[in-house]
């Protein structure tokens, strides 16, 4: 009985291109994907990051790498996935609490997120990559 | 009523609260590093190495990498859940995953305690 009261028929609309995604779920799936890209791109941070502490030789390496116009330019996009990331999920964890479930504290709250992501983006990436 | 089958396996309480745990670790983790930066401002290998020699920050960057490769597990294997169906590969996915995850642990450690 339980498991038919589970396969009851609810209505999909799983059109993609008809979906018009709000910003809040804008918000969302960029936090995944930025989550995703981070974790597959482990490997070359753990890499430069041991290079860069390791010896006179592999933190020479390290600049080589990182002064590549390419390279910042990834390094940038990961740095905003980041902050993204980080910034969504402080607004994950407020909405935890129930705070700003309304829909107009939602939208509102993913604009914040946008903006602060992107400044604290230009902000730390000028700093550190230029 | 309840439409739910109450039996078997917990609802995923306890990843949840780590997932929550460690994003709150790593945020104020995020937070001291960029304010150590900006006010160390280094430069060569010997500031930049100095950042990590010191006690706190040496064992607040390797709370910091635990926490993430943990998140990391519980945020990937959600993503593995939602798309990949068939039981056999999202098991491989899995069980590749949690093997990466905990050998970037062991080369964070690594990394840490040889500077």
């Amino acid at each position: 009985m339980a498991e038919m009261a589970i396969k009851k028929k609810r209505p999909k609309n799983l059109d993609l291109p008809t979906i018009r995604l709000p910003l809040p779920g804008i918000l969302s799936i960029i936090h995944r994907i930025s989550g995703a890209a981070l974790f597959l791109l482990l490997p070359f941070l753990l890499w430069l990051f041991e290079s860069s502490l390791t010896s006179a030789q592999t933190f020479a390496s390290f600049k080589g790498v990182v002064d590549n116009a390419l390279v910042k330019i990834i390094l940038l996009g990961l740095i905003w996935f980041y902050m993204h990331h980080f910034c969504a999920g402080i607004r994950y964890l407020l909405l935890d609490l129930h705070k700003g479930i309304d829909l107009k504290s939602a939208v509102l709250s993913s604009k914040i997120v946008f903006g602060v992501s992107i400044a604290l983006t230009l902000i730390v990436g000028v700093k550190v990559l230029w | 009523m309840v439409n739910r089958i109450l039996v078997g396996a917990h609802y995923g309480l306890k990843d949840w609260i780590i997932q929550r745990a460690t994003a709150i670790i790593m945020a104020v983790y995020t937070v001291i590093f960029l304010v150590v930066i900006g006010s160390v401002a280094p430069d060569s290998l010997e500031s930049w190495r100095g950042v990590f020699a010191g006690g706190f920050m040496r064992f607040a960057t390797f709370l910091f990498f635990i926490s993430l490769f943990y998140h990391a597990w519980i945020g990937i294997r959600d993503i593995w859940m939602d798309y990949i169906k068939p039981d056999g590969i999202r098991l491989l996915l899995m069980i590749a995953t949690a093997t990466v995850l905990v050998g970037y642990a062991g080369w964070a450690i690594r990394i840490l305690w040889r500077t």
